[in-house]
């Protein structure tokens, strides 16, 4: 199927020159692995007038630690981040959430600022970028602005970016507390399937906790209930059922073509457990190792 | 708008229009015909081709975008027209039977094995997971990879 929809199309070299082209071409829309742009403007969902091509900002290229800061560039695709020495060591729950998405040929080109611009409910880093309280660096010609990840999404493929603007990286706060995260995927099949509903938990030293639900409402779910419960709390069997029975008043999972509302109730109590005892026992060093689909462990994940 | 790229190791200099997707580009106006359309919408991996050494979707990439970058499809694996051992792998496994997936599979795990010269059957399953083939029910070709990689690391110890 060809485009039938025409456009212009630049590629800037600076992002002064792209942030022109912004505010200059209210109907342009900003493309980078075009993942999902492509498709859009295939099937007529997108018509922009105008494509402004980033790829050539060799600044957004780069993950970088910093200062206690994790940033990721709006050009730095799932691949990168999946293949990153230093994420693997630092952070190796963004390589885990990374392997989940699509399939290799997709990875190579999707950046996890373009999946979170999509803001399509089933995204994998909404998830993880909730539980890490991600801000969104933002920047038009006037002006530069940091977007809290809980402001940031408005609803299924809205956000908070106006007119003029351009992602230009996700910041993170590396926890100081030694940490480990575990992240679920529930998919129809193993490999490159959207998620039908997706946990991510991350459990810190000082037993603390950070759960968020993805693809079981319009945009990612932080379940502070189930943290306030959690928290400070030895983890036993019990206070697991207690945390599942928050579940049902947090997460609103709809039925689509893929799963029931049923299903996906009961399976974010599923993997919330499998999730937080993985993330649990990687904390003490006697964790599975990342990237393996706790969703798939028949039997659940022994602690 | 005029681009350059290579193509197989071969220089090309075309005309394109923003609009144009570049599997089209190499099918309807190259003429090479490997990268195949099936679902044109990154799903099923037929239009696979190496961009600068890595697999992208070429459903998905605009033609304007190739200018100043390499392209290898299923064609330009090929050294001398001689097979290169994976694609001897895969017919000695009779890895396929249609052949729509095959340059798609060929690519995807060429990709895989440069990265990764002794991957585990779960590392072959999880790259082929893009790459759909409706045919062989996936076994001979996991096998004619794990064969492949197995013979390759052999000659490199011995």
């Amino acid at each position: 199927m060809p485009i039938v929809h025409d456009f212009e199309y630049f590629k800037p070299a600076k992002i002064t020159e792209a942030l022109r082209l912004l505010s200059k071409h209210k109907g342009a829309a900003v493309f980078a692995g075009g993942t999902d742009i492509i498709n859009e403007i295939k099937e007529g969902i997108a018509m922009p007038d105008f494509l402004i091509d980033i790829k050539g900002l060799s600044s957004l290229n780069k993950i970088q630690f910093k200062d206690g800061k994790l940033s990721i560039g709006a050009l730095v695709t799932f691949s990168e981040i999946l293949k990153s020495s230093v994420i693997k060591k630092r952070l190796p729950v963004f390589a885990e959430v990374a392997r989940t998405v699509g399939s290799v040929g997709i990875r190579n080109r999707a950046t996890m600022v373009g999946n979170i611009c999509s803001a399509v409910p089933c995204m994998d880093s909404g998830p993880l970028l909730s539980a890490f309280d991600a801000m969104i660096i933002v920047q038009s010609l006037k002006s530069k602005r940091r977007i809290p990840i809980f402001d940031w999404f408005r609803g299924p493929r809205k956000t908070a970016l106006k007119k003029g603007e351009l992602v230009t990286g996700i910041e993170i706060t590396i926890p100081k507390k030694k940490n480990a995260g575990c992240y679920a995927k529930l998919g129809r099949y193993t490999g490159e399937d959207l998620a039908q509903a997706s946990v991510l938990v991350l459990a810190l030293a000082d037993h603390t906790y950070r759960v968020a639900f993805g693809s079981v409402g319009p945009v990612p779910i932080r379940a502070r209930q189930i943290e306030e419960l959690l928290g400070e709390e030895e983890i036993t069997d019990i206070l697991i059922a207690h945390a599942q029975a928050l579940i049902p008043g947090i997460v609103t999972p709809i039925t689509d073509i893929r799963a029931s509302k049923e299903y996906r109730l009961q399976m974010c109590q599923v993997m919330f457990e499998r999730a937080l005892r993985t993330a649990v026992s990687r904390l003490a060093g006697v964790g599975p190792e990342y990237g393996i689909n706790v969703t798939e462990q028949i039997g659940g994940v022994a602690v | 708008m005029k681009i350059n790229f290579k193509l197989n190791g071969q220089k090309y200099s075309l005309d394109v229009e923003p609009y144009e997707i570049l599997l089209e580009m190499l099918r309807d106006r190259v003429g090479v015909k490997s990268p195949k359309c099936g679902c044109n919408r990154g799903d099923c991996g037929t239009c696979t081709v190496l961009l600068n050494g890595k697999t992208v979707r070429s459903c998905l990439v605009l033609a304007i975008e190739i200018d100043g970058a390499e392209i290898t499809t299923l064609e330009g694996l090929m050294a001398d027209g001689k097979l290169t051992p994976l694609q001897e792998s895969f017919l000695a496994h009779n890895s396929f039977q249609c052949g729509f997936c095959a340059s798609g599979m060929l690519l995807s795990t060429t990709e895989l094995l440069e990265e990764n010269p002794a991957p585990s059957k779960e590392e072959i399953k999880e790259t082929l997971s893009g790459n759909l083939c409706r045919c062989t029910g996936y076994t001979p070709i996991i096998e004619a990879i794990s064969d492949q990689a197995e013979r390759r690391n052999k000659i490199w110890v011995s």
